[in-house]
């Protein structure tokens, strides 16, 4: 007896028919659950159960795939699928959701993608974004560098929660991108009737075939309604709720457009390199980097213990870029110390607003004495991603100084902050 | 009058008196103007056994967005879909569990929450949690014992504010409140039976901490006829209709036999036909719907259905024709207005050349029938695919169908029969273990109608015990008797259960006293601080009552007396009961008439 077998049960209390569900590991397993034919699954007690009855035995579906018809007067764009809730199902082993769909099962659902563009679709991973690792960047980095020969743009799809740190390691990683690089996801799994995937992946398909940027973007709801998504510059993006279909936002930043479920694309910020005739290169990684948080009383150990791995350390500090330099523990000496090995990069844990090497002693001791660089209005996470492939440039420092793919702003205006 | 054997089940759903099932919003259904909207689309999603649903694919061909009024009062992140269900709520759960033993049913050892694929937007998720608490109960009706295969609980789905052509606005406030669906065997078979059984199970309801009044409690009817199918009625929210909505609904499914044997003596087999594009045909046509159609830059459609006539203006219902139904669907499927067909023509404009016309053009023999639609191209022919499909149902007979019960006991074209493939796991709700020990250690409720009894035996007269028991106030009403042994039961029971309709109707002033203004107030009246004549002033101010108790106090004696010293010197010239008027007048409320009285003739 297996689950998916219908079977028939019989207990104390009565039989029962059905189909043989997988019991999560998770859950206690003195539970057996029953598929009524009602639809409705309940839980059994095993120890009830007197006499097991196979009726008839699970046959594992063939899934339709959908044929994909070439349109040679619309664009081509390539979508590449990495996994995550946009690609997520129903797991009745876990009973969770699980990655398993392919880009074809994405035009299967959403046919209309392929009135927007012809779709070549690439598997390139089946991972929960929080699971990513930094070989999974580079073998993303080689998949878009791949489909960006015959594509018109590209489109990720990924998991939601480390999206961010993907859009900005790619946008370090792909020098002098030519086309535009589209991440998208879903905060609702793909088999609900409400799933926010269907909008974002239109919007995105729209955005890859016919917008006029080269960079690398996350394109996501712009509201919790179904009516527009954003186009955020992948150094300036980040997740900023847990579960809303909006939890995106720029920071420090404008979204640089508004992409509608028509097919409309309306720019709301100029600053952003346009398509091109160049050639895209790769640049590397370095995964050796470490980020910490600081906080009051924070141990100086945990700077040293990081210090002993990574070759160079994010601090995300308070408010203008503070650390507890002066308090009874000895965190100054313990930076002053590792400062002489590898570099040390300042962001604030206030993520809006940038940080500032000289308004306060405290900031001069930490730019000047200990020799940390200041990483103006740069996210924490945008941060790491730079390190790692600034840690295989030349000149580490300088590479993270020099403004790459948008990650420093020069002027913040007013309507920037918490939108 | 239907005469064929009827079998009938039910599907009772009432709302449970706790918050939200899944979150932590009151249940709390209000006409308030709304704060925010947020609009939405759905579609169609390969469900658990990988096939697009066809009640969820139906319903996704229409194209339709969704506009939800939401109000942060009543509604949060949870009921938009934007934040995950929490665990389910032990409070509704209990009196589910309460209801199950009412029932005699079998409890399942674990509750397993499940999401069932809903489509019309009436959830903002797509599907509706829910999930089976027991099974295989019982109760009696006067024709024999009637089962309850499933006490179910779930979420109530959103309230429809409006429902346009492309577009259907909802209200938040009534999503997600906890809802019992009691369902019945197919055991009842007449209509009668129908209405007795359904009061019977409200009921019982009622006895458990469920809400009261209008559109807290509704019923659904499954009715078939030998020979039909069973055919699903929806939202019947008056007990009265039920009887009307079998009687006709079994009237229906007879006539649709009639009609199944009609096409079977004629030979037609299956309907297969061209849609064809009568738009140049038609283009001079008087009729609105269609010179509306085509001055819009649509198109008429039209199809041949052979062998047909008469049989598409048969009546199934009163004023309901098999016509109607194939309507009901196009409505549905493309979001047109209607179609014509030829057993109603000429009429609407079209005239007896253009029947000839289209006649010739669609090359109709005399015993065929013909169908139009006049809108978009697009949405014509959708309309025209689904009365064909309509059509071939009516081969087979009753097709398996949802509909919504009209005022007048007909009945509409709602969707297709769900199949259990609309079920599948809530995976973001852990399930409920219930053991024989929980269930065991949740009491029963008083029935309503042993608590109608007791409260007679209290000394409230037979309507008004009805009126307590059923009442939201019947546990204050409890509590109140027990602690104001100074006042009459019935006093107690009127002023909380008649002074809100008496001050609507005396006063056109609607008023919502809450447990601490009676409370406030059946201490004043106890104390003998305030008179029963000022009740009624107190409660139409609408303010808390504690806040205004001082103006209404009775006067003691002494006040009393100069007060009315003051009113005699006032008054030296007039006869004695003119004094007495002015007394009443000035004093009323602030002390007893009597009183009054007695102290003019003292002092005068």
């Amino acid at each position: 007896m297996k689950p998916g077998d219908r079977v028939k049960l019989t207990t104390s209390e009565g039989t029962f028919e059905g189909t043989l569900l997988p019991r999560p590991a998770l859950l206690s397993s003195d539970i057996t659950v029953l598929k009524l034919k009602t639809g409705y699954n309940i839980g059994i007690e095993s120890k009830k159960i007197e006499k097991r009855t196979v009726l008839q035995e699970y046959q594992t579906p063939v899934p339709v795939r959908a044929k994909i018809v070439h349109d040679p007067a619309l664009p081509t764009v390539a979508i590449l699928s990495t996994g995550g809730t946009i690609a997520s199902r129903v797991d009745y082993r876990t009973g969770g959701v699980y990655a398993d769909y392919s880009a074809e099962d994405f035009v299967m659902m959403c046919p209309e993608l392929s009135k927007i563009a012809n779709i070549k679709a690439v598997k390139v991973m089946s991972m929960m974004s929080e699971d990513a690792v930094a070989a999974d960047w580079q073998k993303m980095a080689e998949a878009i560098l791949e489909s960006l020969k015959t594509a018109d743009g590209v489109v990720i799809t990924h998991g939601t929660d480390t999206m961010h740190f993907t859009s900005s390691v790619l946008s370090f990683l792909l020098e002098n991108l030519t086309k535009p690089v589209i991440i998208t996801g879903a905060q609702r799994s793909i088999d609900r009737g409400s799933s926010d995937a269907f909008m974002n992946l239109m919007c995105s398909i729209k955005a890859a075939a016919s917008w006029d940027g080269a960079c690398v973007t996350i394109c996501m709801h712009g509201t919790i309604s179904d009516d527009y998504c954003t186009l955020l510059r992948g150094t300036k993006a980040r997740k900023m709720h847990t579960s809303r279909r909006d939890a995106f936002r720029a920071i420090n930043d404008e979204p640089l457009a508004r992409v509608y479920a028509n097919g409309r694309i309306e720019i709301t910020n100029q600053e952003y390199p346009k398509r091109h005739e160049g050639k895209t290169s790769l640049r590397e990684l370095d995964n050796r980097v470490g980020i910490i948080t600081t906080y009051p009383d924070i141990e100086p150990a945990i700077f040293e213990e990081h210090a002993k791995r990574a070759k160079g350390l994010i601090i995300v500090a308070t408010g203008l870029g503070n650390l507890p330099l002066h308090n009874k523990k000895t965190v100054k000496q313990a930076l002053q110390k590792i400062s002489k090995k590898i570099p040390l990069f300042i962001c604030s844990q206030t993520l809006y607003g940038r940080v500032n090497p000289s308004v306060y002693a405290n900031l001069r001791e930490l730019s000047i004495e200990i020799g940390a660089t200041y990483l103006s209005d740069m996210l924490p996470e945008t941060a790491y991603a730079k390190l790692m492939v600034a840690l295989t440039c030349k000149n580490t420092k300088e590479f993270m100084k020099t403004n790459i793919a948008g990650e420093f702003t020069t002027r913040e205006l007013d309507d920037a902050f918490l939108r | 009058m239907a005469t064929s054997k009827i079998t009938c089940g039910l599907e009772i759903h009432q709302q449970v008196d706790t918050k939200k099932l899944f979150c932590e919003c009151p249940s709390l259904v209000q006409e308030n103007r709304p704060e925010y909207t947020v609009t939405r689309n759905l579609r169609a999603v390969v469900g658990e056994t990988g096939e697009i649903d066809i009640a969820a694919a139906q319903q996704a061909m229409k194209g339709k967005h969704y506009l939800y009024e939401c109000n942060d009062e009543n509604a949060c992140l949870i009921d938009l879909d934007e934040e995950p269900p929490r665990n389910m709520r032990e409070e509704a759960l209990t009196v589910a569990i309460q209801v199950g033993k009412l029932f005699n049913a079998q409890f399942v050892d674990e509750v397993q929450v499940m999401r069932k694929t809903v489509v019309d937007g009436s959830n903002t998720t797509g599907f509706q949690r829910t999930s089976l608490v027991a099974m295989n109960g019982t109760i009696e009706s006067k024709h024999g014992p009637i089962t309850i295969p499933t006490v179910i609980l779930e979420e109530d789905s959103g309230r429809i504010i409006k429902d346009e052509n492309e577009r259907t606005m909802f209200r938040l406030d009534r999503l997600g409140i906890p809802l019992l669906e009691i369902s019945t065997g197919p055991d009842i078979h007449s209509p009668d039976e129908c209405a007795e059984v359904a009061e019977k199970i409200g009921r019982i309801l009622r006895s458990c901490n469920v809400k009261r009044g209008l559109g807290t409690i509704r019923q659904d009817v499954n009715v078939s006829i030998e020979g039909g199918t069973r055919v699903e009625i929806k939202g019947a929210q008056d007990l009265a209709l039920l009887p009307k909505l079998v009687e006709l609904e079994a009237l229906r499914q007879e006539n649709l036999l009639e009609i199944k044997k009609e096409l079977e003596k004629r030979g037609v087999k299956s309907i297969m036909t061209q849609i064809q594009d009568l738009s140049s045909t038609l283009s001079r046509s008087q009729s609105n719907v269609i010179s509306g159609a085509l001055n819009n830059k649509g198109a008429v459609l039209g199809i041949r259905v052979q062998n047909c006539k008469g049989l598409i203006g048969k009546e199934v219902q009163p004023k309901r024709r098999l016509g109607t139904e194939l309507s009901d669907r196009a409505k549905t499927a493309a979001s047109v207005k209607g179609l014509f067909h030829s057993d109603e023509l000429p009429n609407y404009g079209i005239t007896d050349g253009e029947i000839a016309a289209i006649t010739k053009k669609l090359e109709c023999a005399p015993q065929d029938a013909f169908i139009l639609v006049a809108d978009t191209k697009e949405k014509s022919e959708l309309a025209l695919r689904a009365a064909i499909q309509r059509l071939n149902d009516a081969i087979k007979g009753v097709p398996k169908e949802v509909r919504r019960a009209n005022e007048d006991g007909t009945t509409t074209f709602l969707r297709m029969m769900p199949g259990a493939a609309r079920l599948y796991p809530e995976t973001d709700v852990l399930p409920i273990r219930l053991t024989k020990k929980r269930i065991d250690a949740i009491a029963l409720p008083e029935l309503l109608d042993h608590k109608i009894t007791r409260y007679e035996k209290l000394g409230l007269g037979k309507d008004l015990a009805e009126l307590a028991a059923n009442s939201e106030h019947a546990s204050l009403f409890e509590t109140f008797v027990k602690k104001f042994n100074k006042l009459k039961t019935a006093y107690i029971a009127e002023i909380l259960l008649t002074t809100e309709k008496n001050i609507r109707r005396q006063f056109n002033i609607a008023i919502t006293p809450n447990a601490e203004d009676f409370e406030t107030l059946l201490t004043a009246l106890s104390e003998e601080k305030i008179s029963k004549e000022s009740v009624l002033d107190i409660l139409k101010e609408k303010k808390p009552v504690k806040e205004i108790l001082g103006k209404y106090a009775l006067l003691s004696d002494r006040e009393l007396e100069l007060e009315v010293k003051k009113i005699v010197d006032a008054n030296k010239g007039m006869p004695i009961n003119g004094r007495i008027g002015k007394a009443m007048q000035q004093l009323r409320g602030k002390a007893s008439g009597q009183k009054i009285v007695e102290l003019i003739k003292k002092n005068s």
